[in-house]
C-alpha cells in the first residue's frame, strides 16, 4: 500500500520534472542537456533549474505545512490557505514595506513570519473558545478571518499605491524565479525536515490533548511548534514566489484519505505529492498560452478549486 | 501509590471536587463509583494531570503529578478517559503501538512490537489490526484504546468505565485481565465502574464518591452492604451472598 502510493507519486514527479525543463521560449530540448552551447547552458541553469527546484520545495513544503495544521486543529479543513495565514503574510509584507523599511526580501519574511504566527495564534485560540460542531465551519471561519485581513492589506496598498506588487503574492508565480533570486526557499526544506522529524508528535497531538498528555507530549509545545514551521513555510513561500490556492488543503487531504493519519507515513508522500500537484500546475500553466504564461496560482485555483468541492461534498456525505 | 491530598475543583459556582484526600495503595484493583454526576471522572483526570485542580494536590510515587514531566510520568500512568473522541484516522495497529511513545519515542523496538502484539492478541484485536478506527463498532473502538493504555505498560492503569461498550464476553475478559495484570504484576489499577456488581466481583477496594466529596472508601466486602449503597445511589439494595461473591440487586 505505502510503497505504492510512493511510487505513483515519484513517478508522477519525475516526468513532471523532466517536462518543466523542456517548456518554456528558450530553445532547450532534452537532446541539447548533454552537450548545451553557452546560451543553453545559460537558460537551463539561471531560469529552468532554479524554477524547478523553486517549485519542489515550496509544493513540498506548503503541503507538509497543511498537513501539520490540519492535524493540530484537528480538522481536516484547515490549511494556511483557509485559516487565513497567506492573508496574514500579505499583511505583513505591506506593514514591512511601508513602516519598517523593510524592502529587502529578508526583511519581508521576517515580518510575514511574525505575521502569520500571530495569525495563527489568534485562529487556534479562537477555535479552542468557539464549539462549532459542524467540520466545515471552521475553515469559513478562518476564511472569514482571512478576508478581513485581506481586506485589510488593499485597504492599506491601495493608501499607499502599493496595489502593483500586491498581485505578486496574491498570485503565485515561478515565471520570475531566476538563480540568485529564490534560494532563501531551501530554508522551507529545513522546516520539512523538522516537521518529519516531530512527525510522531503531531500525530499524538492530533488525537486530542488528553492523549497527548497521557502520553506524555508537551501538547501546547508541540501545537505552537507545530503553527510556527506552518507560519514559516507560508510565509517564506508566500515572499518568495506568491500564494498557490488550495495546495496545503487539497495534497494533505487526498493523501491522507488514501493513507490514513500516521504522520511519519503519509509525510513523505505529502511532500511528494505536493511537489507534483505544483509542478503540474506550473506545466500546465506554461502550455495553456503558450508562449506566453499564466500565473500557476491560477491553474492550481482551479485543479485545487475542483477538488476541495469534491472533498468537500464528499465529508458531508459522510457526516450525515 | 496515588496519594491525593485535600483536592478541590469547581466549574463555574459548581463545586465538582470538594476537598477529597485519598490514598490508593499500590496494586490492586480499586473501583471508583457514584451516581452520574458525583465527580468520579473529574477525580480520575484530575490524579492523572489531564485536568488541573483548583487546590490540593495528587503525588504518583512521590512526584507531584502537576509539575513531574510529562515523559517520565507517561511511564509510570496510563489513563483513559470516559468519552474518545478521535478525528485521526489511524489503523489498530498504529494506535496500539502509540501505547509505546513514552519507551520508544515512535522508533519500535522488536520488544515494543511484540507488547504490541500481545495486547492486541488480549483484547482480540488481531483480526481488525488494519483496520481505521472509524471502520470500528462502538466496542472494538473501546477495546482499541484500552488495549493502547495497557501497552503503555505503567505500573498505574487509570480507566474511565473501561467496560463502556462491551459485550459480556469481553466485559469479563477486559476485568480477568485488569485482574492478572493487578495479581501478577503488581499493577495498581483505578477504574470507575457503573455495575456495583462488577465492582464487588473483581475489586480489592472500592471507594464511593457522592457530590463530589467521598462517602465511604475501604476493602470490597465491607463496603458491599444496602446502607451505604443507599446512601450513595438513593436506591434500595438488597445484598446476597451468592458463590462468595456479595450481589447487589436492586428493585426489590
Ligand atoms: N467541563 C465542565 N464544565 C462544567 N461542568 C462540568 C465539566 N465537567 C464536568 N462538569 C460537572 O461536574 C460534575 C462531575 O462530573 P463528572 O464527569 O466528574 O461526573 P461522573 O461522576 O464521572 O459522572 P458520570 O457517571 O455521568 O460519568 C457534573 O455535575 C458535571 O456536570
Ligand atoms: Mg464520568
Amino acid at each position: 500500500m505505502q510503497r505504492r502510493h510512493v511510487a505513483a507519486a515519484l513517478a508522477a514527479l519525475v516526468l513532471a520534472s523532466f517536462a518543466s525543463l523542456f517548456i518554456g521560449v528558450g530553445d532547450l530540448t532534452p537532446g541539447d542537456v548533454l552537450d548545451p552551447d553557452a546560451a543553453q547552458a545559460r537558460v537551463l541553469w539561471t531560469s529552468r533549474v532554479p524554477r524547478l527546484l523553486a517549485i519542489l520545495l515550496a509544493g513540498s513544503a506548503m503541503a507538509v505545512a497543511g498537513l501539520v495544521m490540519m492535524h493540530l486543529t484537528r480538522n481536516r479543513f484547515v490549511s494556511p490557505q483557509t485559516a487565513g495565514t497567506t492573508e496574514w503574510v500579505g499583511l505583513g509584507i505591506v506593514v514591512a514595506t511601508l513602516w519598517l523599511g523593510g524592502t529587502s526580501v529578508l526583511g519581508k519574511m521576517a515580518i510575514g513570519m511574525l505575521f502569520a504566527l500571530v495569525g495563527n495564534g489568534f485562529f487556534v485560540w479562537l477555535l479552542q473558545r468557539l464549539v462549532l460542531t459542524d467540520i466545515v465551519v471552521v475553515p469559513l471561519v478562518g476564511i472569514l478571518l482571512g478576508g478581513v485581513v485581506s481586506a485589510a492589506t488593499t485597504f492599506l496598498a491601495y493608501r499607499f499605491d502599493l496595489l502593483q506588487s500586491m498581485d505578486a503574492w496574491v498570485n503565485g508565480d515561478f515565471s520570475g524565479v531566476l538563480a540568485g533570486r529564490y534560494e532563501l526557499l531551501w530554508l522551507v526544506l529545513a522546516a520539512t525536515v523538522v516537521a518529519y522529524l516531530w512527525a510522531d508528535r503531531f500525530s499524538v497531538a492530533g488525537m486530542g490533548e488528553s492523549f497527548a498528555v497521557n502520553l506524555g507530549v508537551a501538547y501546547t509545545r508541540v501545537v505552537l511548534v507545530g503553527l510556527a514551521i506552518a507560519s514559516i513555510v507560508t510565509a517564506i513561500v508566500v515572499v518568495s514566489v506568491g500564494s498557490i490556492p488550495f495546495l496545503g488543503l487539497v495534497v494533505p487531504n487526498l493523501v491522507t484519505l488514501a493513507m490514513g493519519d500516521n504522520l511519519r507515513r503519509v509525510l513523505p508522500v505529502t511532500a511528494l505529492t505536493g511537489a507534483a500537484f505544483v509542478l503540474i500546475c506550473d506545466v500546465l500553466a506554461r502550455t495553456i498560452r503558450y508562449p506566453y504564461e499564466v500565473p500557476v496560482g491560477m491553474v492550481g485555483g482551479v485543479v485545487g478549486g475542483v477538488l476541495f468541492v469534491w472533498l468537500l461534498l464528499r465529508a458531508r456525505r459522510r457526516a450525515l | 501509590m496515588i496519594e491525593i491530598e485535600s483536592v478541590t475543583k469547581s466549574y463555574g459556582d459548581v463545586r465538582v471536587l470538594d476537598d477529597v484526600s485519598l490514598t490508593i495503595p499500590t496494586g490492586g484493583i480499586t473501583s471508583l463509583v457514584g451516581a452520574n454526576g458525583a465527580g468520579k471522572s473529574t477525580l480520575l483526570s484530575v490524579a492523572a494531570r489531564l485536568v488541573p485542580a483548583d487546590g490540593g494536590r495528587v503525588r504518583v510515587d512521590g512526584m507531584d503529578v502537576a509539575t513531574a514531566p510529562g515523559p517520565v510520568l507517561a511511564r509510570r500512568l496510563g489513563v483513559l478517559r470516559q468519552e474518545n473522541a478521535m478525528s485521526v484516522r489511524l489503523t489498530v495497529r498504529e494506535l496500539v503501538a502509540f501505547g509505546r511513545f513514552p519507551h520508544s519515542g515512535g522508533r519500535l523496538t522488536a520488544e515494543d512490537h511484540r507488547l504490541v502484539d500481545e495486547a492486541m492478541a488480549w483484547f482480540e484485536l488481531g483480526p481488525l489490526a488494519d483496520r481505521h478506527l472509524d471502520q470500528l463498532s462502538g466496542g472494538q473502538r473501546q477495546r482499541a484504546y484500552v488495549a493502547m493504555v495497557m501497552c503503555q505498560g505503567t505500573d498505574h492503569v487509570l480507566l474511565d468505565e473501561p467496560l463502556n461498550n462491551l459485550d459480556m464476553r469481553h466485559a469479563v475478559q477486559m476485568m480477568r485481565m485488569l485482574r492478572g495484570m493487578a495479581d501478577e504484576l503488581g499493577r495498581t489499577v483505578v477504574l470507575v465502574v457503573h455495575d456495583v456488581n462488577v465492582a464487588s466481583c473483581y475489586s480489592d477496594r472500592i471507594v464511593a464518591m457522592r457530590e463530589g466529596r467521598l462517602v465511604a472508601e475501604g476493602p470490597t466486602a465491607e463496603l458491599m452492604t444496602p446502607e451505604l449503597l443507599r446512601k450513595v445511589f438513593d436506591v434500595e439494595v438488597e445484598v446476597h451472598e451468592l458463590a462468595g461473591r456479595r450481589i447487589g440487586v436492586p428493585w426489590s
